[in-house]
Parts: C-alpha cells; sequence; structure tokens
C-alpha cells in the first residue's frame, strides 16, 4: 500500500460508512420527504465511494476490485473517521452528523479539485456539485431544529454534546494525508494546492467559521476545548464500526464471491 | 457482417440515439448529454459516456443496452467506458429533450446561471408547471424519486410533478 492508496481508501470509507450510516434510514424517515432525502444522500456518498474504491483497485492492481476492498477487508484495515460511524440516534444527531461532514467534504473537494492527480481532482468536482446540496439541506435543519421548538433544540444540544468530540480527527492529518499533502512541498517547485492530497488542518478554520455561523442563526453554542476523540482514520475504531461491517459484508462473508 | 473498414462513426450515433434512460425513458442517452465521444479504433468501437450523479443506478444498465444494441447491428467488439471529467450538467441536455421531459410531466431543468446557487432558505426558483403552465408552483422537497430529480406541487392546477433540477 502506497501512501496514495491509503489517502484514496480513507476517502472512500468514510463515504462508504455514511452512506452506509443513512441507508438505515429507508423506510423510517420522520416524513416521506425527508425519508427520500436522506437516502438520496445515502445514494449520492455510495455513488462517491464506489468512484474512490475503483480508482484504488485499478492502482492496486492484481485481483482487487471495488467489491473487495468494501467487502473484504476488516475493521482495522477501514480508515474512515469516527463521525461517520456514530449511530443514527435520533434525527438531530443524523442531520448535525450530515451537516459536520458535509461541510468538510465541501472544503476538502474545493482544494482536491486543483489535485495534480487527475483522477481525485475528477472525482472532487462531481462529487462536490452533490455535496452543495447536502450542505444546504443539513444546515437548513440544524438551523430547523436548533432555533425551532424547545424539545427540537434540547435534541440538538445533545447531538452537539454526543458528536462534538469525533468532530477534531477531521483535521489532523493521519501519516498517508501528511505524505500525499507535502510531497509536492518537499520538491520544492509547486504550491499546496498541486499537491496530490490536502493536509485537513488547512481546512479547520475555514469549517470552524462555517459550523459557528450556521450554530448562530440555530441559537446553539460552539463547545469550546473540549477533548477529541481520533484514530478511525488510522483503524481505531469505536465499538459501532464492527456492527455496520457486519451488516454490510454479511453476504460475501457467507456467501465468498457471490454475485447478482 | 461490420467490416473494419465499413464502421462509420454517424451509423453509432444513430444507433445511440435509439437508447433510452431507463429510469425517464423518454429520453434517449443522447438528449441526456451523458454520450460525450465516440472513437473507432480498427474493429473496435469506444462509446465515452459520463454520469448525472456519482450514485445513478442507471449507468450499469445504460452501458449494457449500449453494447447489446450495438452488438444487434453487429458491433461485436464495443467498449464502452465511463469518465467522471468534465462533470455532468443539465446545460448538455438537449433542447429537443426538454420538450419531450415537458410532454412526458417532468419539468425540464432551467439554465444553470439562473438558479445554481447555494443560499439557505432560498425562495424557490421559478419552475413551470408541466401540466398547465403555471409558474406558481411550490417545492416541496429537493430530493425526490431520483438522484436528478425534485419534488414540486403546482398551486393553480394542485398536480404534483417531478422537476429534473439544475446540476
Amino acid at each position: 500500500m502506497t501512501p496514495l492508496i491509503d489517502y484514496i481508501l480513507h476517502l472512500a470509507d468514510s463515504t462508504l460508512i455514511l452512506a452506509q450510516r443513512n441507508a438505515e434510514w429507508c423506510g423510517h424517515g420522520p416524513v416521506l420527504e425527508q425519508d427520500i432525502a436522506i437516502t438520496n444522500i445515502s445514494l449520492d456518498l455510495l455513488g462517491q465511494s464506489r468512484n474512490f474504491y475503483q480508482y484504488a483497485a485499478s492502482l492496486i492492481g492484481k485481483d482487487a476490485t471495488e467489491d473487495s476492498l468494501a467487502y473484504l477487508r476488516t475493521e482495522r484495515e477501514f480508515k474512515n473517521c469516527l463521525l461517520v460511524e456514530q449511530p443514527n440516534g435520533d434525527w438531530a444527531q443524523t442531520i448535525l452528523r450530515q451537516f459536520f461532514f458535509s461541510v468538510y467534504q465541501q472544503l476538502l473537494f474545493i482544494k482536491l479539485e486543483n489535485s495534480k492527480d487527475e483522477q481525485l481532482a475528477a472525482i472532487a468536482t462531481k462529487s462536490l456539485k452533490e455535496v452543495n446540496y447536502h450542505v444546504r439541506w443539513s444546515s437548513e435543519w440544524v438551523i430547523r431544529l436548533g432555533d425551532g421548538t424547545a424539545e427540537s433544540k434540547s435534541r440538538m444540544i445533545k447531538a452537539v454534546d454526543g458528536l462534538w468530540t469525533y468532530t477534531g480527527e477531521l483535521f489532523e492529518a493521519a501519516s498517508y494525508e501528511l505524505l500525499c499533502s507535502t510531497e509536492a512541498l518537499r520538491e520544492g517547485e509547486r504550491a499546496e494546492s498541486e499537491s496530490v492530497g490536502i493536509d485537513p488542518s488547512s481546512l479547520k478554520e475555514v469549517w470552524m467559521k462555517k459550523t459557528a455561523e450556521i450554530f448562530e442563526e440555530a441559537t446553539l453554542s460552539v463547545p469550546e476545548n473540549k477533548f477529541m476523540q481520533t484514530g478511525g482514520k488510522e483503524g481505531k475504531h469505536t465499538e459501532h464500526l464492527g456492527y455496520i461491517l457486519t451488516e454490510l459484508q454479511y453476504m460475501q462473508r457467507a456467501y465468498p464471491d457471490s454475485t447478482w | 457482417m461490420v467490416t473494419e473498414s465499413s464502421i462509420d462513426v454517424k451509423k453509432i450515433w444513430e444507433i445511440l440515439a435509439t437508447v433510452n434512460d431507463p429510469e425517464v425513458p423518454v429520453l434517449t442517452v443522447i438528449d441526456l448529454g451523458i454520450v460525450r465521444d465516440v472513437q473507432i479504433k480498427n474493429d473496435l468501437v469506444e462509446i465515452i459516456i459520463t454520469p448525472t450523479y456519482s450514485g445513478c443506478p442507471a449507468m450499469d444498465a445504460i452501458a449494457l443496452d449500449i453494447k447489446l444494441k450495438l452488438s444487434e447491428a453487429g458491433y461485436k467488439n464495443v467498449k464502452v467506458i465511463s469518465i467522471l471529467s468534465p462533470a455532468w450538467t443539465t446545460d448538455w441536455m438537449s433542447e429537443d429533450g426538454k420538450q419531450k421531459l415537458k410532454a412526458y410531466g417532468i419539468a425540464p431543468p432551467n439554465a444553470k446561471q439562473q438558479v445554481c446557487h447555494n443560499d439557505l432558505f432560498a425562495p424557490n426558483e421559478a419552475v413551470q408547471c408541466p401540466h398547465c403552465n403555471s409558474y406558481h408552483t411550490n417545492r416541496i422537497s429537493e430530493f425526490g424519486s431520483t438522484a436528478c430529480k425534485a419534488l414540486y406541487q403546482c398551486d393553480d392546477c394542485k398536480e404534483p410533478f417531478d422537476y429534473f433540477k439544475c446540476h
């Protein structure tokens, strides 16, 4: 595994796991239109993960396929961030998780559009059009619930309390992120915008600003100086990922090489 | 039998114009603007397509359909290649396609520069009802029955309808 393959896999894994989480809402949304909305977002994320997995498989070669990467890797091999594997909880938790992740994705893909890796740039440009919808939809919901009734507000506050600790990891570079984003700088001739990957710490300030803006409109407080839980991007997960993979990988584990 | 020298690119495009989108069957893949190029390499026909949305489940069916239709016409050596860049936009949809959509009961996409913004709680863009032509319409949900559509309702004739959203 080269740093580039690890870098692509971490993007693929995060989108796949959030797609799987959101798909759990299918048939259970609070109203039909929002049930359709969250599963549409799930489908967008699944499509994005397929593009990343297909690219990673082509670089790995041998027998690797998008399916083998999604269905036959173990928890410790998955590099998704901890945020996306957190349980759906209530609608407030699902919305907030989507908002945190979509804003991060938006900022990441705006930079990744200029990656010197053409395929990563193409996936970023394609995905960004979809992510823009997700950011708008989830922002509106954070405001609607935060600045809504006493009940909806208390649920949003609880969601912030539960999920904030998983946001720090988004901006803490894993080893492969660092290697992919500094390679060009070491060559001493290209700006960061022309490296392969992005150092996620460069996204933190804008992400905090955007989050603070939406939280202010939603009459929610941004937590200060809280402990941040990390490790997912290096394969150290919360207990939830194992259960997600058990369900997601069941068919391939029970009936190896089965196809539709 | 089609021989090496007889492959005519124009003929290929004509056949492609008979391949429909399985989810919006009034549109052909040409109307949608997802066929980006046709390349002939000796007896190999390469069809370059691009997905509408990353997760569009119709793409696999479309690739299969293209192969089938070309095979029926005698072109056995066909490769369908999917590319992501440049990213698909509704601006690539043909005028003919937009008319067909409307006749089918789906409001065609507005021009992109007119509507693609990211403002929160933005007023609904003016989408014309495909049934009674009224502009008094309301967005019910930004997400519809497929990734490419939003759900609207007409305030005048009261009919709900799909809007093929600008992308």
